[in-house]
């Protein structure tokens, strides 16, 4: 692998960029490897990298359906951040977000960090009571965030309009350290480091069967012919069960559509992250200068990549009244992603009832934010069999009745 | 947009106006059952890619509970039915039979 640098842009720019790489090589399937990840998101990707980075296990193929990065690391809206209620989230997504800072020098990829700052607006008195516990709760555990006063929200944020009719703005919790990145940007840095690792990368390749003998796997059947292997991490969002099915367990997973839209760009007008999570929308502007907007999900179970209207509908009402200049936009794009929601809408980094094979879904709406520190858990686990961030988020917590349940203490999925 | 046709009072019912309630034909386990069965109840689901069964409540209409066969992967429906059911009625199955012949039928 050649690097990247101002030298290489230099000498490039006299040849008419004759000189550069392909970012990561083409692969055929070997018969057998150490490991295999499936899913080439950012998750199976990191995975695969930390395998090799932090434990030198770099006889490993990534198995991609699809294209690299074309589910939903390729579809999110790219926030980062990690102030979070419980210890056990707050631990490994401010280890992911801190991993986050120097990943453009690690994998020698610009992936665009930008730590704009996100803001959650409180909107009404049990947020802001809500926030105000999240604040003490990230001081403890060494989480930078503070609760700020509508004056300061107004301050960096003058677009808004902090005195709405219906849900003013009574302050928010304010990360100055979280942000954005290229979401691309990610998945093809991590593939290309892994690439010059010695893994292969297979695209186009359907993991369509699971093999095992004993109790224990032995490899997977795909639509390029059987490979064999010691270790087996699945990581492939929404299709989870499909995965789980074919090892023959069940997982607490549901997977539902999750939309985004951007409009068209305009001059920069917004240079922070901000989430209303009462009315149910966040907002960024991207590089370009699109407004990049979510929402919510729908409740029923999907797999079609889009969502229904009506709830695009209820995002962009939402944000027009706390946005006001937003209502003269108009909207250029809107995708969806397949989400796996699990039971306590954590997720999960795990053994299965499966000897070598494990599992790292259940991200939801909200796993772009984790893709280093989850890759980093996740290769430790298939290494070594045990991991300290992965341990609180085991499958098995479900049975236990020991959830982490995010969801309603933070009243907000991503 | 989704539309189901409620069962109980003859609507065609759009998503808006209906809750998602899950899947559907779930055994239920309390106290006394293992831990295995009462986590099984609680959160392992099939999700489905494919023919999934499952529970609507026409909540801003008559207000009831009923059920839906329909194709995650397509969202396609195949037809509505009473919750006061233990399984699929035969019509249901047939109707998914014909237009999903691969499909691997309804399992407890
Ligand atoms: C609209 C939207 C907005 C979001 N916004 C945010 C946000 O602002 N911040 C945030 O932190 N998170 C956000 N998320 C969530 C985030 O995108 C996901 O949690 C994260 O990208 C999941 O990454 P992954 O690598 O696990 O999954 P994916 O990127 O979906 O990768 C899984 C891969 O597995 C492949 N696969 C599936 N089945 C098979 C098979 N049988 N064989 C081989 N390959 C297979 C798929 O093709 C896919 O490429 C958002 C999601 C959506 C949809
Ligand atoms: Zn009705």
């Amino acid at each position: 692998m050649k690097r990247y640098s101002v030298f290489a842009v230099a000498r490039e720019a006299l040849r008419n960029h004759q000189g550069w790489d392909r970012a990561w090589a083409k692969a055929d399937p070997k018969p057998r490897y150490d490991a295999i990840v499936v899913g080439a998101g950012g998750h199976g990707l990191a995975s695969a990298y930390y395998l090799g980075r932090n434990h030198g296990i770099t006889n490993v193929a990534v198995i991609e359906k699809g294209w690299l990065g074309g589910g939903n690391t390729g579809r999110n809206t790219t926030i980062i951040r990690s102030n979070y209620l419980q210890d056990p989230s707050a631990a490994i997504y401010e280890k992911s977000r801190s991993l986050y800072e120097t990943l453009s020098q690690d994998l020698n990829y610009n992936i665009m960090f930008s730590p704009r700052g996100v803001m959650m607006l409180a909107q009404t008195q049990h947020e802001v009571r809500g926030y105000l516990r999240t604040a003490h709760a990230n001081a403890l555990q060494g989480v930078a965030t503070e609760f700020i006063g509508p004056e300061r929200v107004k301050e960096l944020v003058p677009i808004i309009d902090t005195n709405g009719p219906r849900y003013p703005v009574l302050g928010a919790l304010w990360q100055p350290r979280a942000g954005t990145a290229r979401h691309d940007a990610v998945a093809w840095g991590y593939a290309r480091a892994c690439s010059a690792m010695g893994m292969d990368i297979i695209q186009n390749c359907e993991v369509t069967g699971i093999r095992r003998e004993g109790g224990k796997v032995t490899g997977v059947e795909t639509t390029k012919g059987a490979i064999g292997c010691d270790r087996l991490g699945i990581v492939v969002a929404g299709h989870s069960s499909q995965l789980a099915d074919m090892a023959g367990f069940r997982l607490p997973i549901e997977s539902v559509a999750l939309q985004a839209l951007v409009s068209e760009p305009i001059k920069p007008c917004m240079d922070v992250v901000v989430m209303a999570n009462t009315v149910h929308g966040y907002l960024s502007q991207s590089d370009k200068g699109e407004m990049v907007i979510g929402g919510g999900t729908d409740g029923f179970n999907n797999y079609t990549q889009r969502g229904s209207w009506h709830h695009i509908e209820e995002t962009v009402r939402a944000l027009v009244e706390t946005f006001p200049m937003l209502s003269r936009l108009k909207m250029l794009r809107q995708w969806g992603g397949i989400v796996d929601m699990t039971g306590d809408r954590s997720p999960i980094i795990s053994k299965t009832p499966v000897e070598g094979v494990f599992v790292n879904c259940g991200w939801g709406t909200g796993g772009f934010k984790a893709i280093p520190g989850s890759g980093w858990a996740m290769a430790e686990l298939m290494a070594k069999g045990a991991s300290p961030l992965a341990e609180e988020f085991s499958m098995f917590r479900f049975r236990e009745g020991k959830f982490i349940d995010e969801s309603v203490a933070a009243g907000v999925a991503h | 947009m989704l539309i189901l046709t409620c069962p109980c009072c003859g609507v065609a019912a759009e998503e808006t106006e209906l809750q998602p309630g899950g899947e559907a034909h779930l055994k239920r386990f309390g106290p006394g059952s293992s831990d295995d069965a009462f986590e099984a109840y609680m959160f392992a689901r099939a999700n489905p890619k494919g023919v999934h069964f499952e529970r609507w409540r026409h909540a801003y209409g008559c207000g009831k509970w009923f059920l839906a066969a329909r194709c995650t992967a397509t969202l396609e429906v195949f037809g509505t039915y009473s919750a006061q059911t233990k399984e699929p009625p035969a019509e249901i199955v047939t109707k998914i039979r014909a237009k999903r012949p691969d499909w691997a039928g309804w399992s407890a």
